[in-house]
């Protein structure tokens, strides 16, 4: 699903490399949690994987594609089986929750039957059947993000990525979202979720990814947020 | 792509940024009424010429009595016989002429009375008052010095006449007058250009919530740049009608109604409708290219994809 080969990531103008020889292999319907401290170089970890940027060395490989010999013209075709969930949830304030999700389905060009079929499907599946025409700016955080994952989901990604998506709630609501990202990953959607939710790592006994100063430093299966050296 | 989608979202940047469209509308429709005027005064000018230089002739006026006296280039006295047999000859022999008429005294006289003939000035002249004269028509009427080197200061020949010079100068001035409005017209094209690619930059800034989520989704690269293009193109299309109106109200009114010049100055030839309604197809595809090209390359720079 996911493959780096000895990335490497050195952004313009700076000396110090984001990643450094990262290499590692995520299995299709994994969930992974990618943890690390500010400027440990997950954010870039994920942007190498939604082809926002391209690696300095090595090869970066998804869903079975090199993404340094991908055109930039295949990129869209690529991107639409990832979804993307982000801390801040990034809905558009101005249409409802249900023009939300239709909007990543308009843009792609679906049909207007495929989008009224799939639609309330995807928000009876994150709990928010009955809220189509609420705007966002009337819903809790947590049921905001539900909008972005119902959102990223609705499309059926092979993957989802998500950056720290419960960075903005509450431990309760937190809890919430993730029984709802684990049930996506049970559909056979793989997961990569960026955290410094420590609760979280430490409850849900996933595969563990730490990044240090662009090092990886820990890979470990069913591991917990502080691994104690 | 669903037309529907699209066209909402046209609709939402065009009113999102209503100012700034506006002063699009505005310079692109002034800078192509510039640029169809333009054209057409070129057309008004070629039309003239055309139908003057049919006209004109180059005139080679020959001494009489009277000015063998007055005259210093006469001072050898009126022309004689051998002398206009010898001109007619070395006219004839000239390639540049195409034909030559001689106009005697008594034509002189009878064109004189046929223009002036209530005049009081009129009636007190004689016909051996008049000049006679060659009139020769040029294949190329550009040619006129070759006949003056030729025939300036012999016995004779009182004075040779280019008619054309005097219409070169007020087509000289029509030229200026037109190069004048081509360099408004540039100087307008750049300003519109300049507020088409600062507007697409506010348009794609106001919206960068919508566009970083369909490169998200995967929206192409066409789909999500096709709003802001087509918005462009929209703006510059109603300026582009703009300016069409503009220069069909101009013909019908200065030309036919209002200034009513085909009347008031019947001497001249003027420019059809033709001429005006074959001008209106290119500044209509003008008015869409430009700003849609101008949307297009502003893109590429604000607007990662």
């Amino acid at each position: 699903m996911i493959r780096f080969d000895n990335v490497s990531k050195v952004y313009p103008k700076q000396t110090r490399p984001a990643l450094r020889d990262v290499s590692l292999e995520v299995e299709k319907g994994e969930f992974v949690f990618l943890v690390g401290s500010s400027g440990s170089g997950k954010s870039t970890f994920l942007r190498l994987i939604l082809r926002e940027e391209r690696c300095s060395h090595g090869q970066v490989h998804v869903l079975g594609k090199d993404l340094a010999r991908l055109s930039n013209w295949k990129v869209p075709q690529m991107r639409r089986q990832l979804g993307t969930v982000f801390q801040d949830f990034r809905l558009l304030p101005n249409k409802t929750v249900a023009e939300n999700v239709a909007f990543a389905q308009e843009v792609i060009g679906k049909s207007k039957g495929e989008i009224r079929k799939s639609v309330p499907q995807v928000l009876d599946l994150v709990g928010l059947g009955g809220k189509e025409e609420r705007m966002p700016g009337e819903l809790s955080g947590g049921e905001q993000q539900r909008v972005a994952i119902a959102r990223a989901f609705v499309n059926r990604p092979k993957l989802l990525i998500a950056d720290e998506p419960t960075g903005n709630l509450d431990p309760q609501t937190s809890v919430g979202i993730m029984k709802l990202l684990d049930r996506i990953n049970r559909t056979g959607t793989t997961v990569v979720m960026a955290t410094h939710d420590q609760n979280i790592v430490d409850q849900m006994r996933k595969r563990v990814i730490e990044l240090e100063k662009g090092r990886l430093v820990r890979d470990q299966a069913r591991g917990v947020y502080g691994y104690q050296h | 792509m669903r037309a529907q989608f699209v066209l909402s979202e046209i609709g939402v940047g065009l009113r999102r940024n209503l100012t700034m469209t506006f002063a699009v509308i505005v310079s692109v429709a002034l800078s192509l009424a510039l640029f169809g005027g333009s054209l057409l005064m070129s057309d008004q000018v070629n039309t003239m010429k055309g139908y003057w230089y049919d006209k004109v002739n180059v005139s080679i006026f020959l001494c009489n009595k009277s000015d063998a006296e007055s005259d210093p280039n006469c001072a050898k006295g009126a022309v004689t016989d051998d002398q206009k047999k010898q001109i007619k000859a070395d006219l004839d022999k000239m390639d540049v002429v195409q034909k030559v008429t001689y106009e005697s005294q008594d034509d002189a006289y009878k064109h004189y009375k046929e223009q002036f003939g209530d005049s009081p000035l009129a009636s007190s002249l004689t016909p051996d008052q008049m000049q006679e004269s060659y009139r020769i028509k040029l294949k190329d009427p550009e040619k006129y010095q070759v006949i003056a080197t030729a025939f300036d200061g012999r016995d004779g020949v009182q004075s040779v006449q280019d008619q054309k010079g005097i219409l070169d100068n007020l087509f000289g001035l029509l030229n200026g007058m037109n190069w004048a409005a081509r360099a408004v017209m540039a100087l307008m094209l750049v300003v519109a250009l300049m507020l088409i690619v600062n507007t697409v930059r506010v348009s794609a800034f106001s919206r960068r919530r919508e566009t970083g989520i369909m490169r998200l989704v995967g929206a192409s690269g066409f789909y999500i740049q096709a709003p802001f293009i087509m918005e462009a193109a929209v703006a510059g299309l109603i300026g582009g009608t703009v300016a069409c109106g503009f220069l069909v109200i101009a013909r019908y009114f200065i030309i036919d109604h209002g200034l009513d010049l085909s009347h008031k100055l019947n001497l001249i030839n003027f420019i059809g409708w033709d001429a005006v309604l074959t001008k209106l197809p290119l500044i209509l595809a003008t008015s869409l290219l430009m700003p849609a090209l101008a949307a297009f390359f502003a893109l590429r720079k604000y607007l990662k994809v």
